[in-house]
């Protein structure tokens, strides 16, 4: 592709939730032309989405406003609605093109920088029934809540594991919804195993527990359950769970399901970044330097698309990289750069000092869905379809591809790569690490070919 | 299900019927809470299928909005007056 007529800046900043937004204030503060791109209609990624339709709730997201403000009224441009599908790193140096489709037409800019703030993804809890209509995840809800003040009515439950469970039965009760029930499915032992870790994460088991007690004073006693099925014709109707050895079905035309969140890697893999295993949330993370910066030359990646951290770490790590990229490009020195970060990251240290105590207590289940459950929401691929691929002598995710069809539909595999990769490592007999990831391939978005004709009329 | 309790002045036509939603709703959001949980079938199987991330991953919430196939409902504000419908493959 041409770069003839494409704008041209310093740093291109990809997502605006905590990590983007930082490093946009970090990065226009220190004299950078910054483009923010961001695929939603509104700055502030998940944790702060729609801040500046609903207002702040605490002194977080007092903060994540502030930086929002200032963003707006500095040089940055900030464009949302706008779906980056494709990055070109210059290769020859540092930097790269990004493509992105705005308003039904492509687009693109060249930057010396490109900072990925593409966060994460719920990971995929494949229980039988998950692809019933009423069956979401308890992001999209909280997404829903957000956005449009959506609340759970009656027979709605939320089941799995994660901070996030309680956050957002706190949440839904506070703004006047009602729940049938929580099922706690995380594993009892993981408390015993996370408890030597228990020291530096106090603040927040205090706040979890005081979530957890709001949540029971309004009259709802989480069931700890060790299976679940949703079940239903065309919707979900009723779900069935296991408590005690006990089989039990409750009627629910909602089902809220979450099992932690895992980066987001789709670029990443495209660009063909380093990546590592991490062993406690078995997720695969792209490889950064102290400054943010992937193996591929000029391409950062900061916040939990770099490694799950939470938001407030994610709002240091994007002021680092945003540091980094004032010194690369010439605006502070070294000295400068070094002596800035350095509260920078003790301030991180803090905010991830929770993470080993989460990472052990809510490490992923251990669930082996039965033959029929699907993995591959998309092109329907069941867990019995790819154990019967490893028995035929599929190896890795991209083989799965041509065995069974699995991560190929409109979803490019965000839906089932995680877990397929579980399913086929343990019918293999290996480790997850050790099953070849998919080859994500550009467009990251779905591109029509309307508006790719678009590009060539970019001014 | 879920429901909400706002002012809904505008209105979208879901299957050739009228559903109130407001400026700044998602598709998706307009549509679950007007109880609407199916949005296209399953092209493999046929089975209905419906909003699942709410956040532009999963392509289970595409419709037909305007007349254009395989729009994903949850990154797609609402237009007054405009059309949403179900996808049928």
């Amino acid at each position: 592709m041409t770069h003839n007529g494409t704008d041209s800046t310093d740093l291109i900043i990809v997502g605006s939730g905590p990590a983007g937004i930082a490093a946009g204030v970090e990065a226009t503060r220190r004299g950078l032309r910054v483009l923010l791109l961001d695929e939603n209609a509104a700055a502030g990624g998940r944790v702060w989405q729609a801040i500046e339709a609903r207002g702040a709730g605490d002194a977080e997201e007092d903060n994540g406003l502030a930086m929002i403000r200032e963003l707006l009224i500095s040089d940055a441009r900030i464009h949302h609605g706008a779906e980056v599908w494709c990055i070109e790193p210059y290769g020859a140096g540092p930097g790269g093109t990004v493509f992105w489709n705005e308003n039904g037409a492509a687009r693109s800019a060249r930057a010396s920088r490109v900072l990925l703030a593409t966060g994460a993804i719920e990971r995929p809890m494949p229980i039988p029934g998950w692809t019933l209509p009423g069956v979401m995840t308890v992001g999209a809800a909280q997404i829903a809540l957000k956005t449009a003040a959506l609340v759970p009515d009656g027979n709605s439950w939320i089941a799995g594991q994660g901070p996030l469970i309680w956050l957002y039965a706190v949440q839904v009760l506070r703004a006047g919804g009602k729940l049938g029930g929580i099922l706690d499915l995380s594993d009892t032992a993981a408390r015993w195993r996370a408890l030597p870790r228990a020291r530096r994460a106090m603040p927040d088991i205090r706040k979890g527990l005081t979530w957890i007690d709001e949540i029971e004073r309004a009259g709802i006693v989480p069931l700890r359950a060790t299976s679940l099925q949703a079940e239903g014709r065309g919707a979900l109707s009723r779900i069935t769970f296991e408590v005690k050895g006990k089989k039990q079905t409750e009627a629910a035309d909602l089902l809220l399901l979450h099992d932690g969140v895992i980066p987001s890697l789709q670029i990443t893999r495209a660009l063909g970044c380093g990546h590592v295993w991490h062993e406690r949330q078995r997720y695969w993370r792209p490889v950064t330097d102290a400054w943010g910066e992937t193996t591929v030359p000029g391409i950062l990646a900061a916040g939990d698309g770099a490694g799950v951290g939470g938001a407030a770490a994610a709002v240091f790590s994007g002021r680092i990289a945003g540091l980094g990229c004032a010194h690369a490009l010439g605006r502070i020195d070294g000295a400068t750069r070094d002596r800035e970060a350095a509260p920078l990251r003790l301030e991180r240290e803090k905010a991830l000092a929770s993470r080993p105590f989460l990472d052990v207590l809510y490490a992923p289940r251990a669930f082996v869905p039965d033959d029929a459950t699907l993995i591959c929401r998309c092109e329907e691929v069941s867990a019995g379809q790819i154990r019967e691929a490893a028995a035929r002598g599929c190896q890795g995710l991209n083989q799965l591809k041509a065995f069974t069809r699995c991560g190929m539909g409109p979803c490019q595999g965000r839906m089932c790569g995680a877990t397929a990769a579980e399913v086929l490592a343990r019918a293999r007999g290996v480790h997850t690490r050790e099953i070849e990831p998919l080859h994500t391939r550009f467009p990251a978005r779905p591109l029509t070919v309307g508006q790719l004709a678009e590009l060539e009329q970019e001014p | 299900m879920f429901r909400r309790g706002v002012a809904l002045p505008w209105t979208m036509i879901v299957d050739g019927h009228a559903v109130r939603t407001r400026e700044g709703d998602t598709i998706a959001a307009a549509l679950l809470a007007a109880g609407t949980q199916i949005t296209h079938r399953n092209p493999v199987s046929g089975a209905p299928r419906g909003p699942w991330c709410m956040m532009g991953a999963c392509f289970d919430c595409v419709a037909v909005v305007d007349e254009q196939r395989g729009v994903r409902t949850c990154m797609t504000l609402v237009r007054n007056g405009g059309r949403v419908d179900t996808q049928r493959d």
